[in-house]
């Protein structure tokens, strides 16, 4: 392991990870990340092998995070393309997402045969709070720099998000195609004006 | 699970997935509402029980969020549906990755991209939002539920705990029987 306050050049960073290297490391992402896989990500490229800067990782994750579709799997395709092309995108891809799916189905086959179990059912009612909590502070997460950086209408139309999907059960593409639009004008009149 | 499948269902599921991971910006938590929509109100796939089931299952497992489909896929048709859910819900986006991440640097500093990311991350930001509403609905609403949800969210929020002795704790509490 690495200490990660060392900076670290472009021409001391030792050589890119091949196929195989790659698909370990999101092997061993995959299975450390509970909840969120971006931290362990993180630490695993920018602080133990080095193969990217934190701006580098910081950049990439950017641009999957601007993508649709979930985000530490959008990583995962762009890091692996962008040391070893199509394969490389195919090895992280397969080392992130081959055994969770695995251990899920793991436990959705034993679910599929023991749900009706008064235990389990209720182990996984308590779990689902917990996870029910989870999201709360990623969405509290989210909202802080909102706040900080004066977006003053974006409250407004993450409740409307919320009203459409939560209350009124509207389909997800209508109302990203209504909020969408009007929430990117307002953020682009904001830049434009004072 | 159903006993017979059709090859109706698994496009049906194919289809579905792929044009959902196109609008699930915020990744996978913040197309819950609309599978849960999907699966239990328009196509009945399972009850809302067996989907804030399905979704504490996919939580508690390690990796990223998105494994739900392949719950869900499982569910519907077996291993193939988790096949075609997952590859559906992942191939398209991963797709559009790889080729935008050919052309990023290019725009990395565009003023178009830093507004359009502004602009998605309220509605992001509300999706995820719905989620919580959405599988709170289906949840108990005792007291030790909801103590056990709020202190999750504080915990998650102000440490770097993993959270995975917060889905164990909530788990042992709920065999308990309390909530």
């Amino acid at each position: 392991m690495t200490d990660s306050s060392v900076p670290v050049s472009p021409e001391a960073r030792p050589v890119s990870p091949d196929v195989g290297e790659l698909f370990l490391a999101f092997v061993k992402v995959a299975l450390s990340g509970f909840g969120a896989a971006l931290p362990w990500a993180r630490r695993m490229i920018v602080d133990q092998k080095q193969w990217m800067t934190a701006q580098e990782f910081n950049e990439s994750f950017a641009l999957s995070q601007f993508l649709p579709g979930p985000n530490v799997v959008n990583f995962s395709v762009v890091f692996g393309a962008r040391f070893a092309g199509v394969p490389g995108a195919l090895a992280a891809f397969l080392g992130l997402m081959l055994p969770p799916v695995v251990i899920v189905l793991i436990l959705g086959v034993l679910y599929a045969h023991f749900g009706e179990m008064a235990a389990l059912s209720r182990i996984l009612s308590g779990v689902v709070c917990a996870a029910i909590g989870l999201l709360i502070a990623t969405v509290a997460k989210m909202a802080k720099p909102l706040f900080t950086q004066g977006w003053d209408w974006a409250p407004l139309i993450a409740i409307a998000a919320v009203v459409g999907v939560a209350i009124l059960r509207w389909p997800l593409p209508y109302v990203f195609l209504g909020l969408a639009p009007l929430s990117i004008a307002l953020a682009w009149f904001k830049k434009a004006g004072p | 699970m159903t006993g017979n499948i059709g090859g109706n269902v698994l496009l049906t599921m194919a289809g579905y997935f792929a044009s959902l991971s196109l609008f699930a910006f915020g990744g996978a938590n913040a197309a819950i509402p609309d599978m849960q929509r999907i699966s239990v109100d328009v196509m009945h796939w399972m009850t809302a029980k067996e989907f804030a089931d399905t979704f504490a299952i996919a939580q508690m497992s390690p990796g990223p969020n998105v494994i739900i489909v392949a719950l869900i896929g499982y569910h519907v048709a077996g291993l193939p549906g988790a096949g075609v859910a997952t590859l559906a819900m992942c191939g398209p986006t991963c797709v559009l990755a790889f080729v935008v991440s050919r052309v990023w640097d290019r725009f990395k500093a565009a003023r178009w991209r830093v507004v359009l990311q502004n602009g998605l991350v309220p509605v992001a930001l509300g999706l995820i939002a719905a989620s919580a509403i959405v599988i709170a609905r289906t949840a108990d609403h005792g007291l030790v539920a909801v103590a056990i949800t709020v202190v999750t969210a504080i915990v998650a929020f102000a440490t770097r705990l993993n959270p995975m002795w917060l889905f164990a704790a909530g788990g042992v509490i709920g065999l308990s029987g309390l909530v």
